[in-house]
């Protein structure tokens, strides 16, 4: 990629400056508090609501987030506003009010923890092991992302970037372990809204409002070819496809650019993904547990569910305003893509010419041309260029002019491009410390989280046990490098090999999805029994795998995307594949591990399983007034959520 | 857990605000400077923003400070 790097002027680092020597000085204030393994990993259990309720949210958002929601801003329009609506705000709302009583409640010190105490050790061993592989691959691929970012963006060399932050992360968690992680979580929760909410306003600004964005984007929904939203030239949408979060969905896949289907979007995304992601995954819940009291716990999802809700508005909405700005002209801006350099532009301008001319298949036109040029096309644009007679006698700016504007949308690229256009030296030293807060925020989060899981779960579990509090403390920071270095690795892995990456998170998406089924019946149904869970478990792992191996989305080959053992189904797109996967692997899990649970026995009888599921629970005393209590809170959310989606309807 | 985060908080983004502003009063004169934010002087602005911010969160964290000495 070979966009102009930024200057910084010393303002910029300034800024930069002081944001790190705050975050490590939290760190070294905090060192003192850690005495025991329990400050170390749980902070004691004691930070109040407000402050977990934002870590929570934080921890979430890696920059991955930040520049992911932007890109699909611009692909998907204001449907991607639905991972949000649908896909967090139910399941946040669910933890709070029927789950972290289990979580906290019990004794468990962890996610993994509460499913040995529910069930036994099969299910911990699985889901730790799977967990914390799953998250030192996630903290890499956030610094891999992270350290490109910073060499296309500076020009710093990717290896100091990669070390530096990482230097950053473990000093400060090192000296104050998950404390630590939370309070720059906070910090840095204020200083990504703090730094890109002006650059937002500068963009809708300049789009003239959101009503302009609105018709800007109905005129780009009837014609998405021109700006590379779509591979197919005949493809058009109606004018609310990027406006208008319901009604393309429920016209079916192929009225929406997401493609996909009402079902699949309430159930494979609303209800399996969205509540395994926010109710079972340790990185989220380890902050809730960190809270002062039961009451604090059920707070922190509700706390942190009001600023998630209004955040597409952050990180969604540039991804719309670059898409309006594009499409409306004198504005000259345009959708990020990957340049076309000078040395190439003359053989690929060659290269086209000669596949005009000997009429050559648009597939190997494209390949002979990506191979010239170093970048992707879009195939309808280059299938236009072939089939005109006026390539082969046009001039050669022409041409170049209409090969780069064929050139595949560089997405991720969005969010950056605003910051680069409206930001003067000053705000944007606050603009790039957001984005690294936001990268530092998502690491932090899954050092804190492996090394808890990794302590408690695996070696005082299986390797050492009855070792001293101190013992597992030490090991506590021990690990604490070890994940640093390991999510180096993993960053490296990820720069490598991409394609092997893929497949590694594709995997870790087989894992996540049955999870939610295990964890429900096992709250909520007492006759749920360890080997149902367990076989239920692995079947519904297995079950995504094979899904996977048996499904393709439409225009992908097969292999890394499926289809690769059979061809039962063709889906829409990819996030169709992705949601009806999950509501496959879930549905499996489920029925097996009831099926299984009933023919089984139980292992653990009503009175060990007391504060471990929702019948056997004593009630939790109410001393607060019915307006404070959660479960009022919850309901309240929930019809403010309702309303934004009434809202964009 | 000891520390009452608003203090950090508060006490970085007045420093951040502070820096901003001062650099948005210094370069105000300037046009060609603000041409890129569409001729606001969003440091300035923001500069200011910040710094309200921040004060406001040190402002809590001293209050509860006070309130937690005289319990």
């Amino acid at each position: 990629m070979h966009q102009t790097a930024i200057n910084l002027t010393f303002i910029d680092y300034s800024i930069l400056g002081l944001y790190i020597a705050f975050v490590i000085g939290i760190g070294f204030a905090l060192k003192r508090y850690m005495k025991t393994s329990a400050d170390f990993f749980l902070s004691g259990r004691s930070i109040p609501a407000w402050v977990t309720g934002l870590a929570f949210l934080s921890a979430n958002l890696g920059a991955l987030e930040l520049v992911g929601m932007a890109a699909s801003g611009a692909k998907y329009g204001i449907a991607t506003c639905h991972f949000y609506w649908v896909g967090a705000i139910p399941a946040m709302i669910f933890l709070a009010v029927f789950m972290m009583p289990f979580y906290y409640g019990s004794k468990a010190r962890s996610v993994p923890e509460y499913l040995k105490l529910r069930f036994d050790e099969r299910a911990r061993a699985f889901n730790s092991i799977s967990f914390a592989i799953m998250t030192v691959f996630a903290s890499g691929i956030s610094l891999n992302a992270l350290a490109k970012l910073l060499n296309q963006l500076l020009g710093w060399e990717y290896n100091i970037c990669l070390w530096v932050c990482s230097l950053i992360v473990l000093l400060y968690v090192l000296k104050g372990g998950l404390t630590s992680a939370i309070y720059t979580e906070v910090l840095q929760f204020f200083m990504i809204v703090l730094g890109f909410a002006p650059v937002v306003w500068l963009g809708l600004k300049d789009a003239g409002g959101w009503t302009s964005v609105k018709d800007k984007l109905a005129g780009v929904a009837t014609d998405p070819v021109a700006l590379n939203l779509v591979s197919d030239a005949s493809k058009t949408f109606k004018p609310d496809a990027w406006t208008s979060a319901w009604t393309p969905l429920i016209a079916g896949p192929s009225q929406n650019p997401m493609g996909v289907d009402l079902f699949a979007m309430i159930f494979g995304l609303g209800f399996v993904l969205s509540f395994g992601y926010w109710c079972t995954n340790f990185l989220v819940v380890q902050r809730a547990m960190a809270a002062k009291d039961m009451t604090a716990a059920r707070n922190t999802p509700l706390v942190a569910a009001v600023p998630k809700m209004l955040f597409p508005l952050l990180v969604i909405l540039p991804g719309m305003i670059a898409l309006a700005l594009s499409a409306t002209a004198g504005k000259e801006y345009r959708l990020p893509q990957a340049i076309i350099t000078q040395a190439r532009m003359t053989t690929t301008i060659a290269s086209i010419k000669q596949s005009a001319s000997g009429g050559t298949d648009l597939a190997t036109a494209q390949e002979n041309l990506s191979a010239k040029a170093g970048v992707s096309f879009n195939p309808a644009k280059i299938a236009a260029l072939l089939k005109s007679p006026e390539t082969l006698t046009a001039s050669d700016e022409k041409l170049a002019i209409r090969l780069q504007d064929a050139v595949v949308n560089d997405y991720d690229g969005v969010i950056l491009s605003l910051v680069k256009r409206y930001c003067p030296t000053g705000l944007l030293g606050l603009a790039l410390t957001a984005l690294l807060a936001s990268f530092m925020s998502g690491m932090a989060g899954n050092v804190t989280a492996f090394n808890t899981v990794w302590t408690y779960d695996l070696y005082q579990a299986y390797i050492a046990p009855d070792r001293s509090d101190d013992h597992y403390a030490w090991m506590g920071r021990m690990v604490t490098i070890v994940g640093i270095l390991l999510s180096i690795g993993a960053a490296y892995f990820a720069s490598m090999w991409s394609n092997a990456m893929d497949i590694i998170q594709l995997v870790f998406g087989f894992v996540n999805a049955p999870l939610f089924a295990t964890f429900l019946l096992g709250m909520f149904w007492s006759r749920t029994t360890a080997t149902g869970a367990f076989i239920g478990l692995v079947s519904g792992t297995t079950a995504s795998a094979l899904f996977h191996a048996c499904t393709i989305s439409q225009g992908n080959v097969p292999g890394v995307k499926g289809g690769y053992l059979a061809k039962l189904a063709v889906l829409p797109s990819d996030m169709a594949q992705n949601f009806w996967l999950a509501s496959f692997a879930f549905t499996v899990c489920f029925l097996l591990t009831v099926v299984i649970s009933l023919a089984t026995k139980r292992t653990k009888s009503d009175e060990d399983l007391k504060g471990l599921v929702y019948s056997l629970t004593p009630k939790q005393i109410v001393t607060q007034a019915w307006y404070a209590r959660p479960e009022f809170i919850g309901i309240v959310l929930l019809i403010v959520c309702v309303y934004l989606n009434y809202l964009f309807w | 857990m000891g520390l009452d985060i608003r203090f950090p908080i508060g006490i970085m983004f007045t420093l951040i605000g502070l820096l901003l502003t001062v650099t948005g009063f210094v370069t105000g004169g300037d046009p060609a400077f603000y041409k890129i934010s569409l001729g606001i002087n969003i440091n300035l602005d923001w500069g200011i923003v910040l710094l309200l911010f921040g004060g406001f969160m040190w402002g809590f964290a001293i209050l509860e400070k006070r309130k937690n000495k005289n319990q």
